[in-house]
């Protein structure tokens, strides 16, 4: 292999000397940086193109600082990926047409896992929107459906505060993706307007306090309950209601079950924790889920990947729902005690509410018999094929306690929330709803630019990787310290695995004949590559990938015929999760 | 055999007695309550600008929400417009309707009409023949109109609810019908109750 000779790559400390900011505006396009800079943005992931050009060229001059992405599905990814661990909303920038449907993916993605974000996307001149113009497309009409609320800037004077407005929507109240479309000759227009400072219309609801008489009857429930749990959503890391979480559930000895968005909420190093619940949770979660008699729902959506079928989700349960979004409330699971408004101060209420402790002794024993019965397991043979539990295991030992974990989609995915330990909130980045492959390799990049000082490190499949691996220039070209795990198994490993189990063995379109050696591969791109296949290697492995100083990408050669269990199949009864595949023939 | 977990297999677990139906709702197995679907009358108040209607007719179209008619129209307030939605959905699918309406980002205020609310539709009925004098006649017998009248069609307006429209196209099949145009509902609440926010605004 032929050496190349440096690859210029950014210097951390060197960060370019820019303008402090845009201090008066003269165009459109201005005063959107101006409302982007007042509103406390510090970066944007993009890709530049013909429409979008004027907003770029006021970046010029502002102190945001631009990643660019490969591919504008990277900068959505990478935007959603930087709200989720800032918790706040993550920047996407691109041109008109093509620019702005490649963001669609990431934009559904934020959406569905209620991420912050917004986006800007170019749009040809007015005169000609309509018209089928050169890179034209109805950007706010197709993007309505995956967005929280979406701007079509109609004048120079208001276009700041259209992007102010959607910035303040996609951060307060259910947060959000939100996309302001931008017409060329809107951006390059002349205006002094300084944009309004971010704040959401006057037709947004954000309730804060629910209903004092639900909060009443909702403590009157849990006081009574024998077999009292608590799901913790990823509602409560987004209403930063973890710490009042946690005590509320030490304070009343209650089990502490999470939704896979919900993964750091509770450390799962708690005695009260079971875990995650649903289709992949383990035994205990489930068990318990399916056997309380309250359950304490905060800022979830009860999505069918956690319910399985709801004729059998937690059937004696009477449902306590705390959601900041009325529209989550009995729209899967009937709420006995809908409980409106946000996470941290609804369980505030109820705390205040309380007057005695839910009996439950026996229930919390009865858990913990659940926890020792049903531990996440996996075969251990002496040497090779390497299993990917153990990958995922041993990493976790290595790395340090709060870092970061994105994945793709599939598989590895699974294993990553199973087998590692999430003990802090925002160190889970994953596409939760969307279920999108090829999520991985851009999240990583969001992560690492929202918490440089947090070791970031990204679970792959061979089949998410391929789909986004380009973004890899960015991490090279930017030096981005991210250490990148390819479970690789050479296949789409969960297609495979539903049709092993559901499509009696016929493995249409799941398995490649080939895949690239993707440790030459990041070596190609200028990162460094190691391949792993022998269990003995792994802590070493991950040892140098970790201490490289820039990507890293681990090719790990892992048993191909490694399923995930337990699993729940889909609609299925929770409480009758396979162990193994002769269990799904029995289910 | 790879990715088999230790623990008791499905048959030896505990179970719970209860269940749920398909909408999510704890059920006494005994006597299940399935909820029929009904029509609702839902009355929105939204900012009047451009890409409402499209906001509201794709939001019922995705969610798979059975919708009879929409019809939108002006209000006394330049910057709101009034929409009526006819719906036919079981109860949790009425309180879904109105929660995820509620959301968009444009909508003010909505709430569900009562059953006594005044409803009303317009239908033109185009028929063929020269005898504009017998089509008055049945049109009068729904407190309707001849609005059109040529050498060979009669046109009229019929108003009022839609049981009382579908009466009065049905009574109009004696002769040779060639066009119907019907509306969907406006409704209004009875007495002197309003939309809040209508009444904030108008004062202003």
């Amino acid at each position: 292999m032929s050496e190349r000779a440096s690859i210029p790559k950014r210097d951390p400390e060197d960060v370019p000397e820019r303008e402090s900011g845009i201090e008066t505006v003269e165009s459109g396009s201005e005063a959107i940086i101006a409302s982007l800079e007042q509103a406390g943005v510090d970066h944007a992931f993009g890709v530049q193109g013909g429409a979008i050009m004027p907003v770029y060229d006021a970046l010029y001059d502002s102190s945001i600082r631009h990643i660019t992405m490969a591919h504008e599905q990277g900068a959505a990814h990478a935007a959603d990926a930087y709200g989720i661990v800032t918790g706040e909303p993550g920047l996407a920038m691109a041109t008109s047409g093509p620019g702005a449907t490649n963001l669609i993916t990431g934009l559904a993605d934020a959406a569905m896992d209620s991420d912050p974000m917004i986006a800007l996307t170019g749009q040809v001149a007015t005169d000609f929107v309509g018209n089928d113009a050169f890179q034209e497309t109805d950007t706010t009409g197709i993007t309505m459906p995956v967005t929280k609320a979406n701007y079509f800037a109609d004048h120079s004077d208001t276009v700041g505060d259209d992007v102010s407005e959607a910035f303040a929507l996609a951060e307060k109240g259910r947060q959000g993706p939100t996309l302001v479309d931008l017409p060329k000759d809107i951006t390059k227009g002349a205006t002094d307007q300084w944009p309004k400072p971010p704040e959401t219309p006057d037709t947004h609801d954000e309730p804060v306090q629910a209903d004092a008489s639900a909060v009443e009857t909702a403590t009157r429930a849990l006081e009574a309950a024998d077999r009292p749990l608590i799901l913790a959503g990823g509602g409560v890391i987004k209403g930063e209601a973890n710490d009042e979480l946690r005590s509320f559930a030490h304070e009343y000895e209650i089990p502490v079950i999470t939704t896979m968005p919900g993964l750091g909420t509770f450390p799962e190093t708690d005695e009260l924790s079971l875990g995650m619940a649903g289709m992949h949770g383990t035994g205990a979660a489930n068990m318990a889920v399916t056997n309380c008699d309250v359950l304490l729902g905060v800022g979830t959506r009860f999505d069918d990947r956690l319910t399985g079928g709801v004729d059998t989700f937690a059937p004696d349960a009477e449902v306590i729902h705390i959601d900041i979004d009325p529209a989550e409330i009995s729209k899967n699971i009937e709420a006995d005690h809908p409980l409106i408004g946000d996470a941290e101060r609804v369980l505030e209420q109820i705390d205040d509410a309380m007057t005695d402790t839910p009996e439950a002794d026996q229930w919390r024993e009865q858990c913990q018999t659940w926890t020792e019965e049903y531990p996440l397991d996996y075969e251990m043979p002496d040497d090779e094929p390497l299993k990917p539990q153990y990958v995922v295991e041993t990493f976790d030992e290595l790395a340090d306690d709060d870092a970061i974990v994105t994945t793709g989609v599939g598989q590895h995915q699974m294993w990553a929330a199973q087998f590692w330990t999430y003990e802090y909130p925002r160190t889970w980045v994953s596409s939760n709803g969307l279920g999108t492959m090829g999520y991985g390799v851009p999240s990583a990049i969001g992560a690492k630019i929202g918490a440089p000082d947090t070791e970031v490190v990204a679970f792959d499949g061979d089949g998410s990787f391929l789909m986004t691996m380009q973004e890899l220039s960015v991490a090279v070209r930017e030096n981005l310290d991210i250490t990148y795990v390819v479970l690789n198994n050479e296949a789409i490993g969960m297609v495979r695995q539903w049709q092993d189990g559901f499509y009696e063995g016929r493995r249409m379109a799941s398995e490649y004949p080939w895949v690239p050696e993707f440790d030459k591969l990041a070596e190609a791109f200028g990162a460094r590559g190691f391949r792993l296949e022998d269990p003995e290697d792994v802590e070493e492995t991950i040892q140098a990938a970790r201490e490289y100083d820039g990507p890293a990408v681990i090719d790990a050669i892992i048993d191909p015929a490694e399923n995930v269990f337990p699993m729940v199949p889909s609609g299925g009864d929770n409480g009758l999760f396979a162990l193994n595949e002769q269990h799904l023939e029995m289910i | 055999m790879p990715g088999e977990m230790p623990g008791p297999a499905p048959d030896q677990r505990m179970r719970p007695d209860g269940r749920r139906n398909t909408q999510g709702i704890r059920v006494d197995p005994e006597a299940e309550a399935t909820h029929e679907p009904r029509m609702a009358v839902l009355s929105a108040l939204v900012k009047h600008e451009p890409g409402v209607l499209s906001e509201v007719s794709s939001l019922f179209s995705r969610r798979q929400f059975n919708i009879e008619s929409l019809t939108v129209g002006a209000t006394t307030n330049d910057g709101t417009a009034r929409m009526t939605i006819v719906i036919e959905e079981p109860e949790p699918g009425v309180q879904q309707a109105k929660k995820q309406l509620r959301k968009l980002i444009p909508v003010i205020e909505v709430e569900e009409l009562e059953s006594a609310a005044m409803r009303r539709e317009l239908a033109l009925i185009k028929v063929a023949g020269d005898k504009p004098d017998d089509v008055q006649a049945v049109a009068g017998m729904y407190g309707g109109d001849a609005v059109d009248a040529s050498t060979d069609a009669v046109t009229v307006e019929i108003t009022g609810s839609k049981q009382k429209i579908d009466a009065a196209i049905e009574a109009f099949e004696q002769f040779d019908v060639l066009e119907i145009v019907r509306t969907g509902a406006a409704a209004l609440e009875r007495g002197s109750k309003t939309m809040h926010s209508t009444t904030m605004e108008s004062d202003n």
